[in-house]
Formats: C-alpha cells, sequence, structure tokens
C-alpha cells in the first residue's frame, strides 16, 4: 500500500523484501526486548514474596497445559490459512482464519478463568511480588493475544467481503508473522514460569 | 483525484475523501494537520521541538537565578524539584530528541534518493503522538493547585525518577504519573520514527546507493534508529512497572513487599546509556555532512566512522552500570563495567581524530555552520575527556551526584549535541527555505553561545570537585562555591542572548534572507542536486548513484595530483535534460486525518488512568477509529 506509492506499482526495494514484512520483523524484535523485561523482573523477584499465596499454591499445571496446547494449535490453523490464500483457496482461508481467532479466544478465556481462580485464592496484583510479577507478565501477554485475535477477526471481516485476494496473502503472512511471535513468547513464559519451579 | 462528488448526499468515505482533498491542495492549516510529507513533518518537529527547547531553557534559567547566591529564597525546594525534573525531561525527550528527528525527516528520504520515508502516515502518526505527548507531559504543571500562586504540579522526582522517589508515599500528587504517561506516550512516538527509518533506510535506497555509498547522516540514523527499537521497549517496560506500582497498588519497587528499588535503576539506564548515543550520534552525523563541504575534502576514513558508530551502538548496551557504581554491585560488576566504558571512549576517539582529519589540509571556509561543527568537536572533547573520569571506579565515587556530573553531561548533550543541531540549523536552512541564513548574525549566535556554554558549565567541575552535591536547591556560603555558581548563572543568560539572536536571525532569514541557490555551499550530497526549496515531490527521476559523495562527483573530476577540477558545464546537474518535466504525474501519498486522530487517543486513555476511567473508552475509541481508518483507506488517490 503504502509503499507502491512512492516507487510506482511494481515494488522493488533495496533488500528486496516488502516494506511491511521488514517493519514487521522489526517491531517483533523490539517486543523481544518488551517480553525479555518482563520475564526478566519475574525472574529477579521469584521466590522474593515475604507472605503467600506462591506459585505452588495456585498454579494448575495440567489446566494451563491444555490452554498452552489450545494457543499451538492456533499457530498450526494459522500456517494453513495462509497456505489456503497463497494456493487461492478463500473458503480455506476464512475457516482457518475464524478457527485461529476462536483458539485464540479459548486461550484467553482460559486466561480469565486461571486469573479469577487465583483471584478467589488470595493472589491479587497487590499481594505480593509473585503477584504483582505474574499478573504484569501474563497480563501483556493475554493483551498482545486479544490484539492478535482483533487483527484476525478483522481480517476474517474482509475475506467475507473478498477484499483479499491471492495476490494480497502477505496481510495473511504479516499477522501470522505476529501471531506465531506472541505464540513463542508463552512457550517461553510457560516453560520459565510455570514449568521450571525452583 | 477523485471524481465529482455532489448532487446525492455524500456517504462518509467521500466526505473523508473531499477533506483529503482540500488537505491535498497543500495550502491552509487543513494540509498541515494531514500532511503526510517527510519535509513537512520535518519542519514541525524542528518548530515543535525548538518551543521545547525555549520552554527547558526557560526552566533552567529559573534554576540558575535561584543557585546564583547562596540561601536564595526564589524558588521554594518543592518549586526547584519540579523545575530541575522537567527541565532533564524537557531537554532530554522533547528537545534533543525531536530536533534530531527533525533532521531524519527533512533528511534521509533525499540523501537515499527517495520520494518520500517508507511508511509516511506512520511518520506523521510520530510527530503527532510526540506533540500530544510532550503537551501532555507539561499539563502536569497545572495539576498542583494555583499555578498563577506558584503550586506547580508538575513531576519532582528527577528525569531518571528513581525508585522510591516516584512511589506514592514520597510524591504524592499527580506529577509523577504525568512524567509516566508523558514518557510513555513519546515513547510511542519514538518508536514509531524508529520502525520507519529502519525500513526507509534499508530498504527505500536509490538504485546503486548501497550501504557503504550512503551518507554519514543517514548511517547514524540508522543506527540511532536501531537503539530507539530496542531501548525504549526497556524504559516502556520500566514505566508500565511504576504505572502498576502508583496506580494499582502493585509491589515492583515496593521495599517492603520485597520489591527491589534497583531493579528501576537497572531498567532506567539500560534503556538511559543507549538514550544517550541516541541523542549523540544524529549529531555527529550532523557534523559529519558539515566538515567535508566546508573543509572541500572528502570525510577521512569514511569506513572507520562507520564503524565505530556501529561500535558505539553495540557497546553502548554493556556500560549501563557506570550509572551505579556507588549502589553497591561489588567490586567485579564496577570493574567489568569500568572496562568497558574505558573501551566505549575508543571508537568516540576514533571518530574525533577522523573530523579532525578532514579539516587538515582543505581548503576551509569558515561559515557558521562550520564553527558549530567544530564547535561541536571541541566541546565534545572535553565533555568525552571528563566522561572518561567517570569511568575510573574510585575517581567516580568521589564524583557521583556531584556538579562535576551536571559539567560533564552538559559538556556532551549541549556542547556535543546542541551545537550540532544548531550548526545542521545554518547548514541546511537553504535547502528547505531557498534563502541563507544571516552570516553576520550567525557568527554572534556562534561566538556567544560558547561563551556562555563554557561560562555556564566549566565552573560547575569546580563546584563539584569542591563537593557541592547535585539537586540541592540551595546552599550556604563559605563553601568555596559561590564563584563559580555565581558564574554558572550569567553564563546561562549569556546563553538566553545567544538563543535570542538565533530566533531573530531565523527571522528575518525566513521574510527577507538572502536567495540561496539549489548548491550554496559547493556540497556532497544528493540533497543539493535538488531545486531550494525541494519540491514535494523530492526527484523528478530517481537518481542512479555510481559513488559515495555522488552529487560531488558529478560536479568535479580530479586532475593528477588529485585536485578537483569541474566537470564541464552540462555534465553535472540531472535535471537540465528535464525542464518540461512538472511532476504532476508523479503520485504521492495523499494526506490523512487518521495519524492525528490515533494520537489524540493517548491523552484520554492516560488522563482517565489518572483521574477517572470514564475516558479510557473514548481515548480507545479515538485510537481504533483512527488506526481502522488508516488501514481501511488507499495510501494514494486513483489519478484523475
Amino acid at each position: 500500500m503504502e509503499n507502491a506509492v512512492v516507487s510506482g506499482h511494481h515494488l522493488e526495494t533495496s533488500t528486496g523484501l516488502d516494506n511491511r514484512k521488514l517493519l514487521m520483523w522489526v517491531f517483533l524484535a523490539s517486543e523481544c526486548l518488551f517480553f525479555g523485561s518482563l520475564i526478566a523482573a519475574y525472574l529477579l523477584y521469584r521466590d522474593r514474596s515475604v507472605v503467600g499465596p506462591y506459585p505452588d499454591d495456585v498454579f494448575d499445571i495440567p489446566f494451563t497445559s491444555v490452554s498452552a496446547f489450545v494457543l499451538l494449535m492456533s499457530s498450526v490453523s494459522m500456517v494453513l490459512a495462509l497456505a489456503s490464500i497463497q494456493r487461492g483457496d478463500r473458503r480455506g482461508l476464512q475457516v482457518w482464519l475464524f478457527t485461529t481467532a476462536m483458539l485464540g479466544v479459548l486461550f484467553i478465556s482460559g486466561q480469565a478463568y486461571e486469573f479469577t481462580e487465583f483471584h478467589h485464592e488470595g493472589l491479587t496484583l497487590d499481594r505480593n511480588l509473585f503477584g504483582t510479577t505474574f499478573f504484569v507478565l501474563t497480563g501483556f501477554h493475554g493483551a498482545h493475544v486479544t490484539v492478535g485475535v482483533l487483527v484476525l477477526l478483522s481480517l476474517f471481516a474482509m475475506t467475507l467481503q473478498g477484499k483479499i485476494t491471492q495476490a494480497e496473502s502477505l496481510h495473511i503472512e504479516l499477522a501470522g508473522l505476529y501471531w506465531h511471535f506472541v505464540d513463542i513468547v508463552w512457550i517461553v513464559i510457560f516453560t520459565l514460569i510455570y514449568l521450571i519451579q525452583p | 483525484m477523485a471524481t465529482a462528488i455532489g448532487r446525492r448526499r455524500p456517504s462518509l468515505a467521500e466526505a473523508l475523501r473531499s477533506a483529503r482533498e482540500v488537505a491535498a491542495t497543500g495550502h491552509g492549516i487543513w494540509s498541515w494537520l494531514a500532511t503526510v510529507d517527510h519535509k513537512r513533518i520535518g519542519i514541525l518537529y524542528g518548530f515543535s521541538a525548538f518551543f521545547f527547547f525555549i520552554l527547558g531553557g526557560i526552566e533552567a534559567l529559573l534554576i540558575r537565578i535561584q543557585l546564583i547566591t547562596p540561601e536564595s529564597e526564589f524558588l521554594n525546594p518543592d518549586q526547584y524539584n519540579r523545575i530541575f525534573t522537567m527541565h532533564g525531561t524537557t531537554m532530554v525527550f522533547l528537545v534533543v530528541m525531536p530536533l534530531s528527528s527533525a533532521f531524519f525527516n527533512l533528511l534521509v528520504p533525499l540523501m537515499i534518493g527517495a520520494r518520500d520515508v517508507a511508511f509516511p502516515r506512520l511518520n506523521a502518526f510520530s510527530y503527532w503522538t510526540f506533540l500530544v505527548g510532550g503537551i501532555f507531559l507539561n499539563a502536569s504543571f497545572f495539576t498542583g493547585g494555583n499555578i498563577f500562586q506558584g503550586e506547580l504540579g508538575a513531576p519532582d522526582a528527577g528525569w531518571f525518577g528513581y525508585s522510591t522517589l516516584t512511589s506514592t508515599k514520597f510524591s504524592p500528587g499527580h506529577g509523577v504519573d504525568f512524567w509516566v504517561f508523558g514518557l510513555q506516550i513519546l515513547g510511542v512516538a519514538s518508536l514509531a520514527g524508529g520502525f520507519n527509518f529502519i525500513v526507509t533506510i534499508l530498504n527505500m535506497r536509490a538504485p546503486g546507493m548501497s550501504l557503504f555509498r550512503m551518507p554519514l547522516f543517514v548511517w547514524m540514523t540508522l543506527v540511532t534508529s536501531f537503539l530507539i527499537v530496542f531501548a525504549m521497549p526497556v524504559i516502556a517496560v520500566a514505566l508500565f512497572e511504576l504505572m502498576f506500582d502508583r496506580l494499582f497498588d502493585a509491589n515492583f519497587f515496593n521495599p517492603d513487599a520485597g520489591g527491589n528499588p534497583l531493579l528501576w535503576q537497572h531498567m532506567f539506564w539500560l534503556f538511559g546509556h543507549p538514550e544517550v548515543y541516541i541523542l549523540i550520534l544524529p549529531a555527529m552525523g550532523i557534523v559529519s555532512e558539515i566538515l567535508p563541504t566546508f573543509a572541500r575534502k572528502p570525510l577521512f576514513g569514511y569506513p572507520f566512522v562507520v564503524f565505530s558508530g556501529l561500535a558505539i551502538g553495540f557497546m553502548s548496551w554493556g556500560v549501563w552500570v557506570h550509572h551505579m557504581y556507588t549502589t553497591g554491585l561489588g567490586t567485579v560488576a564496577n570493574a567489568a563495567f569500568g572496562v568497558s566504558t574505558i573501551m566505549i571512549g575508543v571508537p568516540t576517539g576514533v571518530k574525533i581524530f577522523n573530523w579532525m582529519a578532514t579539516l587538515w589540509g582543505g581548503s576551509i571556509r569558515l561559515s557558521t555552520a562550520l564553527l558549530f561543527a567544530v564547535g561541536f568537536v571541541g566541546m565534545f572533547t572535553i565533555g568525552g575527556l571528563s566522561g572518561i573520569t567517570h569511568s575510573m571506579v574510585p575517581s567516580d565515587y568521589q564524583q557521583q551526584d556531584t556538579y562535576y556530573v551536571v559539567a560533564h553531561f552538559h559538556y556532551v548533550l549541549f556542547g556535543g549535541a546542541i551545537f550540532g543541531l544548531f550548526g545542521g540549523a545554518y547548514y541546511w536552512f537553504p535547502k528547505f527555505t531557498g534563502r541563507l541564513m544571516n552570516e553576520g548574525l550567525g557568527q554572534i549566535n556562534f561566538w556567544t553561545l560558547l561563551i556562555g556554554f563554557n561560562l555556564t558549565f566549566f565552573p560547575m567541575h569546580m563546584s563539584g570537585l569542591l563537593g557541592m552535591p547535585r539537586r540541592i536547591y540551595t546552599y550556604s556560603e563559605g563553601q568555596g562555591w559561590d564563584l563559580w555558581n555565581m558564574m554558572a548563572t550569567i553564563g546561562a543568560f549569556v546563553i538566553a542572548c545567544s538563543v535570542s539572536v538565533f530566533i531573530v536571525n531565523l527571522i528575518l532569514s525566513l521574510t527577507r534572507g538572502e536567495k540561496s541557490g539549489d548548491d550554496p555551499w559547493d556540497a556532497r550530497t544528493l540533497e543539493w542536486s535538488l531545486p531550494s526549496p525541494v519540491p514535494h515531490y523530492n526527484f523528478k527521476e530517481i537518481p542512479q548513484v555510481h559513488a559515495l559523495d555522488d552529487f560531488w562527483h558529478r560536479k568535479y573530476t580530479e586532475d593528477e595530483a588529485g585536485r578537483p577540477i569541474p566537470v564541464v558545464a552540462g555534465g553535472s546537474g540531472q535535471d537540465e535534460e528535464h525542464e518540461e518535466h512538472d511532476g504532476h504525474d508523479i503520485h504521492m501519498p495523499s494526506p490523512s486525518y487518521f495519524p492525528l486522530i490515533a494520537s489524540l487517543g493517548f491523552p484520554f486513555i492516560a488522563t482517565g488512568l489518572i483521574y477517572h476511567t470514564a475516558l479510557v473508552p473514548v481515548g480507545a475509541a479515538l485510537l481504533l477509529v483512527g488506526l481502522y481508518g488508516w488501514a481501511m483507506e488507499p495510501a494514494t488517490e486513483e489519478s484523475a
């Protein structure tokens, strides 16, 4: 869109990479520092809470494993969505985009349920360092998933209007890059925070 | 342009389209509110940042008036804290960074042979978000009660915002909240700019403009943009954590709950040290353009200067603990960071020698721009040397929190960055206005600034070494500090006079400055091959680049002794053969109001979180309308 303006409709860039794709990669690199800082704060404060509840008291590993699995599967459906439109299969694109968005919604719902449960067990943002760092880190991840779901649903609405064609599969590819990144961040969070207990 | 609109009731899309057409005429305030032209955005950045420079300067004068004599009661301690906090925050985030952005915007597309940046609307969004953030931050002054009775509401915890000074316990009121959200909004603006310039520089270069044919300024913009993109998220997280502590009683920096205030310092300086290079590298880029032009020689050791810039960029991530030697991190940490800090002086020193060697043996023309560039090299060297003294841990133990540190960073940020930016203003003013700045006033501007600057900040080395602490609102007499403070205050007013001369020069030159022609300095880089002022489409034909300093080589060839000889007339200039071409068939990005609308969402969200959550949905709605409108509108109108 933007780049087509400047260099005419045959866009050629110095690196050969589309401007929007390069932008997305640089943005994701920046996001690494964002989540890196949040995770660092969590790790620094691990075992420093002066009152409970502590991670052992509240974590429900089987439940969170299931929601992690849901998010992982959403990456698979995202890949299928992109593959569909690259083949020109717009019906497949619709199905898989919607599936991805719904798996994202399912993950968010799981997080909402988890947050509510923790709250019932006395873990709040202001309770202790664990509550503070846990809710802020996973909350920001949840916010990223929510933004991703909004993007996917917007793209889905565009597919219903027939606005996304095989030639414009880049839209889907960009959303996919973001979605996979958010997914990978969750794998890191799930491993470091839920699975590896000191 | 779009076809007929009338007769039926216009739909929203048509109304928007006609609004864009009004903006597309290029005249009037609407065309500026919707502009996506990198040159206009650069001008907006420049003027806004200069306004904040005046504001930050007034704050500096208030500080200096308070300190002119011992036991002064001009300001009370509370006012003093708020004013020095705002002075520092303003000068870093609202002056030097956006002034650098102004130069990025004005110059980068011209220097790489592009018609605009990669994402023109993202560029407009970056500017509006900066402006909104700056106004929001300064609005904090009005939150403390009656401002006319001196009841200020601005943040009072220093530009570094050390925990636990920023806790609600030690800083009640909303000043720090405004600081947190103000910096967060400004961070969004910087990130948007950083992303845009990385993509622009990597992707939008004209054919033949390989990375090692790029002007030094473009290289420094690239390095700075990478630093922004990686440093801003770190401060964003630190600010979010502080926000959660202040507004939602979280415990990140709450020692009672086991929180560690040093976490703030680590995160702040992990951002903050790359930040100082974000402030200085653009000015280094500017100086690296000015010196070769006025010495009529290529930049000495171009690859060395490029690689030194890159090395500084990388190493800036490994020196942050030198801000924290006295926090008790232990001998090993202090020694390691002491070594890395000494090492970062090496690439900086390489650059200084390259600049000197560029001047050596050149046919030097002492214009104002060159004076400022040479002033930069001299003042920055003094600041760099005092910086080396800080890298030594035992020496730093003595200097920590004294005026010696204040002297140091003003030598690099004012003597460095601001001198470089002034030089850039004199150098590129003709390119965008078609007029020269007045040289006589320029010389007065330079010499008064040089004298005022040294009179202000050199004495701070003395008072600092004599033990005068930073950030104190007054001091008792008889400690040997009186003379140095008196000198500094007088110097500050000399600086104020000098800046006034600059303003007069700006107004006079804009209205009746001498016509400059396209290439008044006989310069080397592509922007000087264009008409002054530059047409909105920049290049009629995208240039083919054959060498570093391509424009110079179009004008000059060399004799056997390596002396430049002018190319026979007709061989230079790219445009003669295209006289008939008026640029009307060049598709430029259409103006858009959506970046402005999206930016306006931020202050509503922030005010809502501070005062009343009802405003948050309003801000979120503005943001969403802006972003969706932006995504859905076509970037360019179909041509008629």
